[in-house]
């Protein structure tokens, strides 16, 4: 995986290179406006919430992704880990509301469990992360299929529920807020600030060069470990959201550690580590997410969707590439 | 990634084996004491079809990671080589060698895409072949609800289901494309560019050797191998079947299959043996679990820790080698 190693560019600049964020804004508005021109009613305020909420989760999930390839690694088991979370939480509830807050706690746990388990194998037994978080795939998803015996159980209660499919409603202005979206925005705002903190500039660092960090006295495994416990914890989070959103199935999380990483790359932020911006990463997301409501409003076959986000994301890299080898 | 080695390391003693054989001997007594028998002539011949799947596939990634780079294309190159098979034959035996011939030209094709996104479009090769797989996987989607196709019943009979003793000819042409697999890498200036690129590409380059091309052409082999493994599953199916190489993990598999294998996932070690080694392990453990009927689920969470345990062992080798 070295063919493609970005030559890091001899800047002294602490700050990742500026206008990293632009492109995807520009292709962000592009499809806002031909979303505009389709279907006006779209924008308005309380539909636009509602998407922004449906897209909290694989937002949330790119910004997790983000931490961990801007450090220079991969994680692949956060769909699976989706998943669990979700059946877990059916099957632990078991429909009685006085379960949701111990339960809403304990995925956080796990979450983090499953990232700091990633994180250590990774860093101290020197096992690649597409490896580790390759095994951890098919080590969750088994252990939840064994688990339930092949099918869900349980069920969710609605307090559970709420945090996926619940807004505010008639707020003024806005029309509807989904707690969904509040719950985003916190944890985006709060992405950015850690990114901005000593942390954030330590794992830039450490994902640019992880010699020159260790050598520079920053404890290279402690930083990776950490991002991977982040990517749990967004895991969590986005499980919750979706259980909430969509219900218990064993499908609640298949694929979203690809969506994720398309997100991200497509947000700017280089694999191999050390460039990018977590708005990227989330931005990127969004537009994702606003490409395939672009698709079904022109009537695009659900089958094509897959091709449309094959034909972006190698169309988004072979541009970006090309034009930083030709500097 | 990993410290690398300017020497021609090129003949690991494959530790894989070791793992093998103590994991048929185990298998075997622990199957033995449950009552059953680990080495009858159905399960060893089951255990080789297995084998033969994944390792056409496996093979082929071990020539693309050994260069460093990786193909996640594969399961979607192998869903639509069964399909291009099937449906050219659609059942007439008279077709057999144009049909076969198409899949090999348009996986090369595949291949050729993912190694041109690779090297000119310097794309990571993660994410080109990711989105190669994306594109072929919109298609199928798009295309095809269930099987389709017919494949010829000569094929069905011959690389489908016959067997010479206890070994199935799919396994025999695994052997095949291993040998020539292992003589290009070790005999030729391809396979010694190869590893060189996938050691070092700025050495490699310096050196003279035409990175680019090495690459490109290991990419077009490995889609092929997958076409070919494609060509082996219609044959043991009877049709073309559009999401076979996704619900067998094949994309995933095989790079676990090579790296148990002891190729070092960001290139330059390695070999194809080791990887034969690797499939093999993974088929035995699949075929001492179904021996002992232990559940489907449990198999892959075993099969999770087994990926993660070999390559922190070869880890821990290479540290302790280089301290």
């Amino acid at each position: 995986m070295q063919t493609v190693q970005p030559r890091s560019l001899p800047l002294r600049l602490p700050r990742v290179r500026p206008g990293g964020v632009l492109p995807i804004l520009v292709i962000l508005a592009v499809l806002l406006v031909l979303v505009g021109i389709r279907q006006p009613d779209f924008l308005a305020p309380p539909s636009l919430m509602s998407f922004l909420g449906r897209s909290a989760p694989i937002i949330l999930l790119a910004a997790g992704q983000y931490f961990v390839i801007v450090s220079g690694e991969f994680d692949l088991s956060v769909g699976s880990l989706v998943t669990a979370q979700v059946v877990v939480a059916a099957r632990l509830i078991d429909s009685d509301p006085a379960r949701t807050w111990p339960v809403v706690l304990l995925l956080l746990a796990f979450g983090a469990l499953v990232g700091l388990v990633n994180g250590l194998i990774t860093t101290r037994l020197r096992v690649p992360s597409f490896i580790t978080t390759l095994g951890m795939f098919l080590i969750l998803v088994g252990a939840v299929y064994l688990w339930s015996d092949g099918a869900p159980k349980g069920g969710l209660s609605e307090e559970f529920r709420r945090f996926g499919r619940r807004a505010f409603e008639d707020v003024p202005l806005l029309g509807r807020v989904p707690y969904a979206l509040l719950v985003l925005v916190v944890l985006a705002v709060a992405a950015v600030l850690l990114m901005r903190s000593d942390f954030g500039r330590t794992l830039v660092a450490v994902g640019d060069n992880p010699r020159t960090a260790e050598l520079s006295g920053v404890r290279v495994w402690r930083t990776r470990t950490f991002a991977f416990i982040l990517s749990g914890l967004a895991a969590a989070v986005a499980a919750i959201l979706l259980g909430g959103y969509s219900g218990v199935s064993f499908q609640a999380g298949a694929g979203l550690e690809f969506g994720a990483i398309t997100a991200v790359v497509l947000g700017g932020v280089a694999l191999g580590g050390g460039r990018g911006a977590v708005v990227g990463a989330m931005l990127g997301a969004l537009t994702l997410e606003l490409l395939f409501a672009l698709m079904n409003f022109y009537g695009v076959s659900g089958a094509l969707r897959s091709t449309v986000q094959g034909g972006i994301i190698l169309l988004a890299v072979a541009v970006s590439a090309t034009r930083s080898s030709s500097r | 990634m990993s410290a690398l080695s300017l020497l021609p390391a090129r003949r690991p003693v494959p530790g894989v084996f070791v793992a093998l054989t103590l994991t048929l001997t185990i298998g075997w007594l622990v199957v033995l004491f449950d009552g059953g028998q680990l080495f009858n002539q159905s399960t060893t011949v089951s255990l080789l079809h297995v084998a033969a799947g994944l390792g056409l596939v496996a093979v082929g990634q071990t020539l693309v990671i050994l260069g460093g780079s990786l193909d996640l294309s594969v399961a979607y190159v192998i869903s639509l080589s069964t399909l291009v098979a099937a449906e050219t034959m659609n059942g007439s035996d008279g077709a057999v060698l144009p049909a076969i011939g198409l899949v090999l030209v348009v996986s090369a094709g595949v291949g050729l895409l993912n190694g041109l996104l690779v090297t000119r479009f310097r794309v990571n090769a993660f994410i080109a072949t990711l989105g190669v797989g994306l594109l072929l996987k919109g298609y199928l989607d798009n295309g095809y609800d269930g099987p389709a196709g017919a494949t010829a019943p000569s094929l069905v009979q011959s690389l489908g289901y016959q067997r010479v003793g206890p070994v199935p000819v799919s396994f025999l042409l695994l052997i095949v494309v291993t040998a020539a697999a292992w003589f290009a890498l070790s005999r030729t200036r391809f396979g010694h560019h190869l590893v060189a690129v996938g050691g070092d590409p700025e050495v490699a380059r310096l050196s003279g050797v035409r990175n680019d091309r090495v690459l490109v052409t290991a990419h077009v082999l490995c889609s092929m191998c997958a076409g070919l493994a494609g060509i082996y599953l219609a044959s043991r199916l009877g049709s073309g079947a559009p999401r076979v190489g996704t619900e067998g993990l094949y994309d995933l598999e095989s790079i676990a299959a090579v790296v148990i294998g002891g190729t070092a996932l960001a290139g330059g070690r390695g070999g194809v043996i080791g990887t034969v080694g690797g499939v093999l392990l993974l088929a035995s453990i699949d075929a001492i679990f179904n021996q002992l009927e232990v559940d489907a689920f449990f198999k892959q969470v075993i099969r999770g820790v087994i990926i993660i345990a070999a390559v922190a062992v070869y880890a821990r080798r290479a540290m302790r080698k280089a301290a």
